[in-house]
């Protein structure tokens, strides 16, 4: 073993299975399935996480689930969740169940985080579909609270109805500042919606930044990495500066019960967040539509 | 560290001069194959064995652990790291600990496991080395297990009417030290021991029908190979490959809550890649869809990946896979498959 005595003792003295305690300081829905949670540790402990990172929320006698952090490291004193509620599923219901007060575990932060130290300095292109927007409302609070250390900025959104927008308030926001461009779309609009309608893929041509100095971060489901990542090569944009976050199935988030892995990567460890140069190497293992872009 | 010699008529009360320092685990017969069991007696166990139902790995990784006690209301969780007895695994075969050291060195990697390191720092590892093949099924000559390298506090080595034993560690040292009936290896001795292992040394030979350096090669270019279908049509999916592996440790976290409702404990018990739902997320995505998919995946997980992460191969040649498959697959013939694929056959 390669511990000293007292490494070894350190490690002894807690179990990184124990999550720690926090409350719920508020609650409210979105949409019919997605729920926001304001969260504080207990003692106003920070989290100390990065954009990109995310947390197993514990709920004892139901399970842990990962979530992925909302809010911005800047934010302080707490921290935010959005989960979706999935029908038959255990933990997400029972998280929903949550209101102000409602006390739940959290282990973590886990994963990897966008590579910030490489995006500074570079224009920042957001691609967000569906729940994608989620991991990175984090990212995005994050620049806006540091836009001068970044380019020029510009956020697609893409979401299947207007019903279905998260963080309607703070899109609003975006829309109005004139430090960032703001696109967002629909996949099906209704009586009151005045924006675009059409899928996520349609809003890339119109993008006008320059593409060596562009940093494209995409998240969303599988099946839209496989055309937007296509659309952003078609313009140019550097593999190894296009930047996704995947899903996988996680129980620990240590990087040893085997549930996450893709060929030799284990995503909680080592991702969520990959480049799309590293998810060539994965082929094969990983979604089809996560690695065999349409061009 | 230094060899020693024990008479074999002593060997057993060397064994009861053991008892004190903690329970003992050696292989037993039970009906017609050999289990891990406690022993009292050492009249009890089989020291000529071939490799038991399960690897000796259920006393470092139990199947099902205990992690800590939790309370849901008010929210509070108990003592996570537990006491562990000292404990003695004896007579165990050079491919189980091999596995002991894959397991190390997941285990050890940041973050690194406390349960597992706490009940690893209790134990004790009396080794036997297989002086002859066990059955048909083993692949350790081809991945270099069948001599030993390391992993135990000592080794024994049958060489006739003694066992040479090798000693590795301080607390291998404690266990000889002080007993008359353990002495020093003669010259002897150890003329008896290099010949036993020579004759051991002809009797196995590479299972695989290339070197590891092509086994390499071929897992390499083998990811896209018909092998893996042929690999899953054959496949019921019954996971016992993953059970009986001493280098598997793939496993699922639960609670258990008790009859008032509040009170629970969290636990980590075994589940295994093979498993159809083990990579599948709510939403109903598969991850690793298919029998082929998830069959590469575990012998990717002992030829590759476990080479890439940890610069180790993750395969004991303990035959445990291939003697317990309900559909006869066979590792060597799986690996042997893809070594004449790559030579273009
Ligand atoms: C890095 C990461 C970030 C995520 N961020 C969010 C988020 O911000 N908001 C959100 O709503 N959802 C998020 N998810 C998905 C969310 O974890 C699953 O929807 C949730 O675990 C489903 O749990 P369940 O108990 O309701 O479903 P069940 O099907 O009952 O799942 C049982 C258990 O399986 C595992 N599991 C099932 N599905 C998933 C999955 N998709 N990912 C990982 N483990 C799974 C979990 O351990 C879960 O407790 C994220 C997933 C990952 C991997
Ligand atoms: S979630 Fe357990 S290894 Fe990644």
């Amino acid at each position: 073993m390669n511990h000293t005595d007292q490494a070894f003792q350190e490690i002894l003295k807690t179990s990184p299975y124990k999550p720690m305690k926090a409350k719920v300081v508020r609650a409210h829905k979105y949409t019919e399935h997605e729920k926001f949670f304001r969260i504080e540790l207990d003692g106003k402990k920070e989290l100390g996480h990065a954009p990109g990172q995310f947390v197993q929320v514990s709920l004892f006698g139901q399970g842990e689930a990962p979530i992925s952090i909302c809010s911005s490291p800047t934010q302080k004193g707490s921290f935010d969740l959005t989960v979706r509620r999935i029908p038959g599923g255990v933990m997400t219901p029972a998280i929903h169940a949550l209101e102000a007060g409602s006390v739940l575990g959290i282990r973590g932060p886990f994963g990897n985080a966008f590579p910030l130290d490489k995006m500074h300095g570079n224009n920042i292109l957001i691609v967000a579909g569906g729940l994608g927007i989620v991991p990175l409302r984090s990212l995005i609070n994050y620049i806006l609270d540091k836009r001068k250390d970044f380019g020029e900025v510009q956020i697609l959104l893409g979401c299947k109805t207007p019903k279905d927008m998260l963080f309607g308030d703070e899109v609003a926001q975006w829309q109005k500042r004139a430090d960032i461009k703001f696109n967002c779309t629909v996949d099906k609009a209704d009586p009151d919606w005045k924006g675009n309608v059409g899928l996520i893929t349609s809003l890339i041509p119109g993008v006008t930044l320059s593409p060596k100095q562009t940093y494209a971060v995409v998240v969303g489901p599988p099946i839209m990495y496989k055309f937007v990542i296509g659309e952003l090569l078609k313009k140019g944009i550097p593999e190894h500066q296009i930047v996704v976050s995947l899903e996988r199935k996680m129980k620990c988030g240590l990087g040893k019960c085997g549930h996450c892995q893709i060929r030799s990567v284990y995503v909680c460890q080592c991702g969520p967040v990959f480049t799309f140069e590293q998810l060539k190497e994965m082929e094969g293992e990983c979604h089809e539509g996560e690695c065999h872009v349409k061009a | 560290m230094k060899y020693a010699v024990i008479d074999k008529g002593e060997l057993g009360r060397w064994f009861d001069s053991l008892k004190e320092k903690g329970k003992i685990y050696g292989p037993k017969k039970k009906e017609n194959a050999f289990v891990f069991r406690q022993v009292k007696e050492f009249e009890e166990m089989s020291l000529l064995y071939t490799p038991t139902i399960l690897p000796p790995k259920k006393y470092y990784f139990p199947q099902k652990e205990f992690l800590f006690k939790f309370k849901i209301d008010p929210f509070s969780t108990g003592k996570a790291i537990k006491e562990f007895e000292e404990f003695i695994l004896f007579g165990v075969h050079t491919c189980d600990i091999a596995g002991i050291q894959c397991m190390d060195v997941v285990f050890n990697e940041k973050p690194a496991d406390p349960n597992y390191l706490n009940r690893k720092e209790k134990m004790t590892i009396i080794g036997i080395e297989c002086m002859d093949y066990c059955d048909k099924y083993a692949s350790c000559a081809a991945v270099g297990t069948h001599v030993y390298k390391g992993g135990y506090d000592i080794m024994l080595t049958d060489i006739g009417d003694s066992y040479a034993m090798h000693i590795n560690s301080e607390k291998g040292e404690n266990l000889v030290a002080g007993k008359k009936y353990i002495r020093e290896m003669t010259e002897a001795d150890r003329e008896k021991f290099n010949k036993a292992f020579e004759e051991k040394l002809k009797k196995f030979h590479n299972e695989f029908e290339g070197e590891l350096k092509e086994v390499d090669e071929s897992f390499d270019k083998g990811f896209s190979s018909p092998v893996w279908k042929d690999v899953g049509d054959r496949c019921v999916g019954c996971t016992n490959c993953t059970a009986v592996c001493p280098t598997c440790y793939c496993f699922d976290v639960v609670d258990e809550v008790s009859l008032n409702l509040n009170d629970g404990s969290r636990y980590r018990v075994w589940n295994y890649c093979q498993m159809d739902d083990f990579a599948k997320v709510a939403t109903g995505e598969d991850f690793r869809q298919g029998r082929d998919a998830r069959q590469r995946h575990r012998y990717f997980r002992k030829f590759k990946y476990s080479v890439q992460k940890y610069n180790k191969y993750f395969c004991t040649g303990c035959g445990r896979c291939t003697r317990t498959c309900m559909a006869k697959i066979s590792l060597v013939e799986t690996v042997n498959s893809l070594l004449a694929e790559r030579r273009g056959k």
